[in-house]
């Protein structure tokens, strides 16, 4: 009996594997709607600061849009009438599973366009693909230059300027509000991000800002390191008053907490390109006086900007989901947008619902307007974006409880990112000929 | 000696193999792409196989993988090349010869003590990789479509038809290597070293041999990843999760046949696939449950499934 039974248990459980693996699966795709796979960091540490608010953003976007309630010019309902459904896809699990994981939302989910991509290294492993499935694929974050300078390409868009012209942003604003700064370091994680971000940057002020004596040992920590003490002592050691840093999530938390307790910030300008989650997450405890930056016109730089399309994302997202807006969540909205944009003005000039290669000819070369700024698809042969990056110094406010962001700044695209064709890196070693600033 | 066609696990893997580069050609291609990430993991499952005869358990078995992911896409990288033989060629030979450098060293070890430095050593190819720019440092390399004799086939179809040639060949070589005299050594090392010694066996030259064909077939293993997925990097390649996933198969698979880490490898990359789509926030929970689930029901693996019917038909026809 007890075998007849096991037998029977293991029969189902193997039925059950045999039936998940060949159930009949995917969305059918009606004229009427369509489906979108949206790829962010939904666990891992670079789900916090960026995959959920950026999900966030864009399932706030997604749904006005379908219902129509997103303030003029995008007024209309849905895209070129469709609604969208999104499929959400975690982005952790490393690059190799991402590619695979592309191949099945084009190949099994048979999904109309993706939208999303927070990591470079994911951007640059997906991006080949995407090409070989010839599918629509909008990057929303990633800030590698390499994918536009490297590549061409004709199904790939990206809504978010590379990261090369935040650095030259960020030494723009060293120039014109700490022009006397002495010399500088920087504390960034060892790995392609940070090395390429301290690169970049190393190689703008010494553009903008000659006199500035660059450290001999500027530190790279393990990436997700956690503990900061010998670091901390040696850029406390070091002569250099000025601090740069690229870190992220956890690490600028536990950067910023560590060093703050030693006094660090009292002695050092530091200077934080992407740790804008921080300052809402520590509250008080993020030293005021930071020189902080959001890549864009978006994030905590924007809060406070008025204009219907800001207001209304930042109460709607704040009345949904309980927080401020983070830079992740302009960015994906801003993804979404671009593809209701492109679609519906597809829609316009065809007449009828558009094909893949309309929507991607209206989208070549699109500017238009965002919640905070304006976006230029003007790189990349009309499939890379450029806008102002700008940056600011952080306060806490005890009135109202809440952090600010004072002293804005915002560089024109035109002065931080190369003409057309020009790699960014080579155009930053020749002394930018053509930028103006 | 019994002839090699005669042998029932060579006929069933040829069978098996040449079924499924034909039925490739009727599937759809995300179930082509899955079932080849699945073949090579199951490739370096094979190699965690022949070595789990001796009674090791490597944690770090993604040292070779990546090695033969790295030496494809470096291969290309430095001399362009993108044939499939000297791809394979490549992955190959530097799994096999920083095996049988490494060997010296893991040989003297067993147990725990093997695992954790297999570990070790694998986490050095890691971080060397996170932290060198000119070894792509953590954004990894893409790599080009591969060319069989100068022809470039249009579809992946073909690409199966390919991996799952080298996957049989690979079985057969591990399931003559077993029946030889040496690999019957293997088991015998396991249990009992000091006989084996005593018999006039050397050990550690037959664990030293287990441990570079083991460590061949992880590169080979990385080096099809490489060609299947067209991108590289160290955290799918070389970090411990992969090694990780790696024994996670073992387990799940079972160690009774040459063809059971392949049925594992195609099973974890399609639960892998479901848990992603069906639960984007906690794939993780599924595919460890999956584990645990496996390791109730079927404690050998999901080998006895295929294993335990056949036994009983065999008996009746008796």
């Amino acid at each position: 009996m007890h075998s007849m039974f096991n037998r029977v248990h293991r029969l189902a459980l193997g039925l059950g594997v045999l039936a998940t693996a060949l159930g009949p699966y995917g969305a059918v795709t009606a004229k009427d709607s369509i489906d979108v796979g949206v790829v962010a960091f939904l666990s891992g540490p670079a789900a916090g600061p960026f995959g959920v608010p950026g999900k966030n953003g864009a399932e706030l976007v997604i749904d006005a849009i379908n219902a129509g309630t997103l303030p003029a010019p995008y007024d209309t309902a849905g895209f070129a009438g469709a609604t969208l459904n999104p499929i959400h896809i975690d982005e952790s699990g490393g690059n190799a599973k991402q590619v695979a994981e592309y191949r099945n939302l084009v190949e099994k989910q048979g999904v109309d366009a993706v939208i999303g991509y927070i990591s470079s290294g994911t951007c640059l492993a997906v991006t080949p693909v995407a090409e070989e499935l010839k599918k629509l694929t909008i990057l929303s974050v990633c800030g590698t230059p390499r994918i536009f300078e490297d590549g061409d390409w004709t199904h790939i868009f990206r809504t978010q300027a590379h990261a090369v012209g935040d650095s030259i942003a960020a030494a723009l604003y060293v120039r014109d509000n700490f022009g006397d700064v002495a010399g500088y370091t920087g504390i960034n994680q060892n790995y392609a991000w940070g090395q390429d971000s301290w690169k970049s940057f190393s190689l703008a002020m010494g553009h903008f800002v000659p006199k500035a004596e660059v450290s001999s040992t500027p530190q790279f920590p393990k990436i997700f390191a956690g503990q900061y003490g010998t670091e901390i002592s040696t850029l406390a050691l070091d002569d250099a008053e000025l601090v740069h840093s690229s870190f992220w999530d956890g690490d600028i938390e536990a950067f910023v907490v560590q060093a703050k307790v030693r006094g660090f910030f009292d002695n050092k300008q530091f200077l934080s390109t992407v740790g804008a989650s921080a300052i809402d997450s520590l509250g008080s405890e993020f030293p005021d006086g930071t020189i902080i930056g959001t890549r864009g016109e978006i994030g905590i730089l924007v809060r406070e900007k008025s204009g219907p399309l800001n207001t209304w994302f930042v109460n709607a997202y704040r009345e949904r989901y309980g927080a401020w807006p983070l830079g992740p969540s302009y960015q994906y909205a801003q993804a979404v947008l671009a593809l209701k944009i492109a679609m519906d003005k597809a829609a316009r000039d065809h007449g009828g619902f558009p094909t893949q290669d309309q929507v991607i000819a209206a989208m070549k070369g699109l500017s238009f307007e965002t919640f905070a700024g304006r976006i230029e698809l003007a790189l990349g042969n009309g499939h890379q974006a450029v806008h102002p990056v700008g940056y600011g110094i952080t306060r806490w406010n005890d009135e109202t409880g809440e952090p600010e962001v004072t002293n804005i700044t915002f560089y024109p695209s035109k002065c931080i990112y190369p003409p057309a064709g020009k790699p960014s890196l080579d155009w930053l070693a020749e002394g930018m000929p053509g930028s103006d600033c | 000696m019994r002839s090699l066609t005669g042998d029932r696990t060579v006929r069933g893997v040829l069978i098996g193999f040449t079924l499924l580069a034909i039925a490739g050609f009727f599937l759809p291609a995300w179930i082509v792409n899955n079932v080849m990430f699945g073949l090579a993991r199951g490739l370096a499952v094979l190699g965690l196989l022949v070595l789990l005869r001796t009674g090791l358990v490597s944690f770090g078995h993604a040292l070779y993988f990546g090695l033969g992911a790295y030496s494809v896409a470096l291969l290309e990288q430095l001399a362009g090349v993108t044939e499939l033989v000297p791809r394979l060629a490549g992955a190959v030979v530097v799994a096999g010869g920083l095996g049988w450098i490494l060997g010296f060293v893991l040989r003297r070890y067993r147990g725990i003590f093997f695992a954790m430095l297999s570990l070790a050593f694998s986490m050095a190819l890691y971080g060397i990789l996170v932290k060198t720019e000119s070894l792509g440092s953590t954004d990894g390399f893409s790599v080009s479509p591969t060319v069989l004799f100068g022809w470039s086939p249009e579809t992946r179809h073909v690409f199966l038809a390919m991996v799952a040639a080298v996957c049989a060949f690979a079985a057969i070589v591990v399931q003559v290597y077993l029946a030889s005299a040496l690999g019957h050594l293997t088991t015998a090392v396991r249990d009992n070293e000091i006989r084996v010694e005593y018999l006039g066996y050397p050990v550690a030259r037959s664990i030293h041999t287990t441990y570079v064909l083991s460590a061949m077939l992880a590169g080979a293993a990385g080096g099809i990843m490489a060609m299947a997925l067209g991108q590289v990097d160290p955290d799918s390649m070389v970090n411990w999760t992969v090694s990780g996933e790696l024994v996670f198969i073992t387990i799940m698979a079972g160690a009774g046949n040459v063809a059971a880490p392949f049925i594992g490898g195609v099973v974890f990359e399609f639960i892998r696939t479901y848990a992603f789509e069906l639960a984007p926030h906690a794939w993780q929970l599924i595919v460890g449950a999956t584990l645990l689930a496996i390791i109730f029901f079927l404690p050998n693996g999901l080998w006895s499934l295929i294993e335990k019917p056949w036994k009983k038909l065999e008996k009746r026809r008796d």
